[in-house]
């Protein structure tokens, strides 16, 4: 392919800069941002169109699904006047972003993921269908789905990753390389322990705020989009209505001399005006995949806390574990049993161990208690590494969360406008025209 | 008696109509338009067909026209109106409560400034209530048979539910008796009426007074049954009837929407206000997105207010418009039916004179000629009424609706300046920080 051969270099440089997330992670803010946008410099990426398509599935059943077109191209390699090359393209289903996207979560669990566009329509409003196939709600979905690969591709970490890279490269066999990185052990192992975070004493207090702050944007995200459904519902109402003037005013021009012609074009304008709120309500539609798409991150900030929570929580057990090593030794060193303990009462009944018996055990002791130092070093380093790099990227995301909601909000506000700015345009108009009666 | 009288009324009489922006009551000026051209007639008028404005225009059209055409030059026309034209000044306000053993009641001040000759004083203040004022329609009716009389408000507007006494009931009513007896004292002949007069300056109003008063005509219409069938309504009777029943079903229609599109925006409102209350929660949580997030819950606030007050426009001073010329029609049909039952009685009447003269030919007896002036007044007064009334309707709702469109444009204005300023605050903010998350934001 041509293309091909024009984004090879790309290819070969990108895939150079595989590097390991601990080179990343010693980087400052600043230039993590810059780093960052390093692939999305270098390479352009779109998902162009949707297609639908009908196959077997793995239970051999018929199914119909929806498969995105990736398109890369290199950037800012067009002369002046040049045609720009023709992109790389390769098919993509929404199961292989998810997948792509659990990979990520579980590579890298100090970062906050970006999210998927929702899996099926949410807090949707009597006009938007709530099915997958609608063309709405797949070209939405397209929309968001190049979102979330230009938010990796933007992202200090995640750009660098070779998994993304060959996801936008190599269609065949991609799943194969997924799978053969083994992330779906690290998931099992993980998963097991999870209901440790419940047992966590010693929670970080940032760790506690920023959970207890995503809950609270959860919360209120989801009770915004709800209630913005419902707003946008009643608002189509009050528009719809005044379509009906459109009918009677243009049936009542009919039996007017004088005010027949300003009641007929009247009646045109509130036909305009009740057409209008589809635009509107559309365009509106997109604000709330703005905020959509932060209601999801929530979840990813708090999935960071909670493997933030695994980790104190090893850290603590470690820690535990080593007091009571250290204990024990203490114990078989002075003879005296603080605690009253099965050990305590085998010693009473059965007297005293030999010397060589506490000799060997206390040698075993030492090398748990030093073990387990070192264990708890390595926990220890492990957990501040973990709390330093994770910290980095929610600091990150903080920036990137009120940047984008700003815009959101002003962009809503820009909307809000120029909604107003038509209201009166047609109300102007049919003014002119009552006038004229 | 002068002390008691409205402060606007003013010797001119124009001011106070003008001050008043009330739809129900500013359409007052156009009454005048008909007290000059409107005896001349336009025959055909509701042949259904809506004229072209390149068509020639009649004097009446043209007049009108000119009159839309300039605010101010009309106000100066209506002032050389008014005082050619005009001699009587009612105003209708002030409701007050009465509280008795029997009953619980509403008066409402009636203020008359006149130099009618008919009348003893040149002011008068009395205090009457719905019920007189229905006396008053009664009575108009009964002497006036061929002339169309204004509509009163309804007895209760909503089927019981109403709170007659509630503020806002009282207020919509006062201002529609207030049309009603302005209509009646602007009519060049039912304001000459003496049941207007005693109406108006009567310190006690002698419902029994009138009964003496009682032309026959109205008794004698209801003598001729309903069976009986026309031979021929003239046309445009014919024409006027099919308007009356097309208007009316289109004004239910738009009455219905407009009560429609108010159960819409006090739903609207409901979410709204919650919105704006989930904005607030929100600004509390975050640092940043705070001064944004309060403009926006602010920006919602003030759309719900310019909301609240659009409704209430629309449910104070729309509706009660529509209502009236709702009761209008009503009485315009009433007038038809009566002008169809007296063409009846003559016709009848006449074809029994002629079976007659065929047998002893004797001349046409006087009753049956008596008979046919008869339907030739109603005729004419009639289509007089009918001219006015279609002259007063087409400003009542070219005023009504561009009452409308200004309240949407109004509205909309109100809710576009918050946001713009909103808009300016926060982008104030980012500017300095717009840097290539841009490139994410193309996909949108």
């Amino acid at each position: 392919m041509m293309a091909d051969s024009a984004s090879s270099e790309e290819v070969a440089v990108i895939g150079n800069t595989d590097i390991t997330s601990v080179e990343s992670e010693n980087n400052l803010i600043n230039t993590m941002v810059e780093r960052g946008t390093a692939l999305l410099r270098k390479m352009e990426i779109n998902v162009a169109e949707a297609e639908k398509r009908t196959g077997k599935n793995t239970v051999n059943m018929q199914e119909t699904y929806t498969v995105y077109l990736i398109e890369i191209r290199p950037a800012e390699t067009v002369p002046e006047g040049g045609t720009p090359a023709t992109p790389d393209t390769l098919w993509r289903r929404y199961s292989e972003f998810e997948l792509l996207r659990t990979y990520l979560l579980v590579t890298y669990p100090y970062i906050i993921i970006p999210p998927l566009p929702e899996k099926r329509a949410e807090f949707v409003w009597h006009k938007l269908s709530a099915d997958n196939l609608d063309p709405d709600f797949v070209e939405r979905r397209r929309v968001g789905l190049e979102n979330f690969l230009l938010r990796v591709a933007s992202h200090p970490v995640l750009s660098n990753d070779k998994i993304f890279f060959l996801f936008l490269t190599e269609e065949k066999g991609w799943r194969e390389s997924v799978l053969d990185t083994g992330f779906q052990d690290k998931v099992d192992s993980r998963l097991k322990s999870l209901s440790a975070m419940f047992r966590v004493k010693n929670p970080d207090k940032r760790f506690t705020a920023l959970k207890q702050y995503s809950d609270e944007l959860n919360t209120v995200i989801s009770q915004l989009l709800r209630v913005r459904a419902k707003v946008a519902d009643r608002l189509y109402g009050v528009y719809k209505v005044h379509g009906n003037y459109g009918r009677v005013f243009s049936e009542w021009s009919a039996i007017e001399k004088e005010m027949g012609d300003g009641l007929q074009s009247a009646g045109h304008h509130m036909d305009t005006y009740a057409a209008s709120i589809d635009d509107i309500l559309e365009e509106e539609e997109h604000y709330a995949d703005q905020l959509k798409e932060y209601l999801f991150y929530t979840e990813a900030v708090r999935s960071v806390c909670r493997k933030h929570e695994l980790i104190q929580y090893e850290l603590e057990m470690a820690a535990l574990d080593l007091a009571h090593k250290k204990q024990q030794k203490e114990e078989l060193v002075t003879g005296t049993v603080r605690v009253f303990s099965l050990k305590g009462m085998t010693s009473k009944l059965f007297g005293q161990e030999s010397q060589e018996q506490r000799e060997s055990r206390l040698a075993a002791l030492e090398q748990g208690i030093q073990e387990g130092e070192e264990s708890l070093k390595e926990k220890n380093t492990e957990c501040q590494e973990f709390m330093r790099t994770a910290w980095e990227d929610i600091e990150r995301f903080k920036e990137q969360k009120d940047k984008d909601l700003r815009e959101a909000l002003i962009s809503y506000a820009i909307m809000q406008i120029s909604m107003c700015k038509k209201g009166i345009q047609v109300w102007s108009n049919a003014k002119e025209c009552f006038n004229k009666m | 008696m002068s002390v008691g009288a409205p402060r606007g009324l003013a010797s001119s009489g124009q001011k106070p109509i003008a001050e008043i922006l009330h739809p129900l009551s500013a359409a007052e000026e156009p009454l005048l338009v008909p007290v000059n051209v409107g005896g001349e007639k336009e025959a055909g008028l509701t042949n259904g067909t809506p004229v072209e404005t390149s068509s020639p225009a009649s004097a009446s059209s043209l007049f009108n026209r000119l009159q839309l055409d300039d605010d101010l030059e009309a106000d100066v026309r209506d002032l050389y109106a008014s005082t050619e034209t005009r001699d009587l000044f009612v105003t209708v306000d002030d409701p007050k409560k009465h509280v008795s053993t029997m009953e619980t009641y509403i008066t409402y001040r009636v203020s008359t400034k006149t130099s009618r000759i008919e009348f003893d004083l040149p002011e008068y203040c009395v205090r009457r209530r719905y019920q007189d004022f229905d006396w008053l329609r009664i009575k108009l009716e009964e002497s006036q048979p061929t002339h169309l009389i204004p509509p009163l408000p309804e007895k209760f507007v909503m089927k019981g539910v109403v709170d007659r006494f509630s503020e806002e009931f009282v207020e919509t009513r006062m201002k529609a008796l207030d049309k009603f007896l302005k209509r009646v004292a602007d009519h060049p002949v039912l304001s000459f009426n003496p049941h207007l007069n005693a109406f108006l300056s009567a310190k006690d109003l002698n419902k029994r007074q009138g009964l003496a008063l009682l032309t026959k005509v109205g008794e004698s219409v209801k003598h001729v049954a309903g069976g009986y069938k026309l031979r021929a309504r003239p046309p445009e009777f014919c024409a006027m009837g099919e308007y009356l029943d097309t208007f009316s079903q289109k004004l239910g229609t738009i009455d219905r929407i407009a009560q429609r599109i108010l159960k819409e925006q006090s739903e609207y409102l409901t979410e709204l206000r919650e919105y704006g209350t989930v904005y607030s929660s929100w600004a509390g949580s975050e640092e940043e997105l705070r001064r944004p997030l309060e403009g926006v819950a602010g920006c919602v606030a003030t759309c719900c207010r310019a909301l609240e007050d659009q409704s209430e426009n629309m449910s104070q001073d729309f509706l009660p418009v529509l209502r009236e010329y709702i009761l209008y029609i009503e009485s315009m049909k009433n007038v038809l039916r009566k002008r169809d039952q007296t063409q009846a009685e003559y016709e009848g009447r006449l074809e029994a004179a002629i079976l007659r003269k065929q047998e002893d030919r004797t001349p046409m007896p006087v009753e049956v000629e008596k008979c046919q002036d008869k339907v030739e007044c109603f005729n004419a007064d009639l289509k007089a009424d009918w001219e006015r009334w279609q002259s007063n309707k087409r400003q009542d709702f070219k005023q009504l609706l561009t009452g409308m469109a200004d309240k949407n444009i109004n509205h909309y204005e109100k809710i576009h300046k918050p946001r713009t300023l909103c808009n300016r605050d926060s982008l104030f903010v980012l500017t300095p920080r717009q840097y290539n998350n841009r490139l994410i934001h193309r996909s949108s």
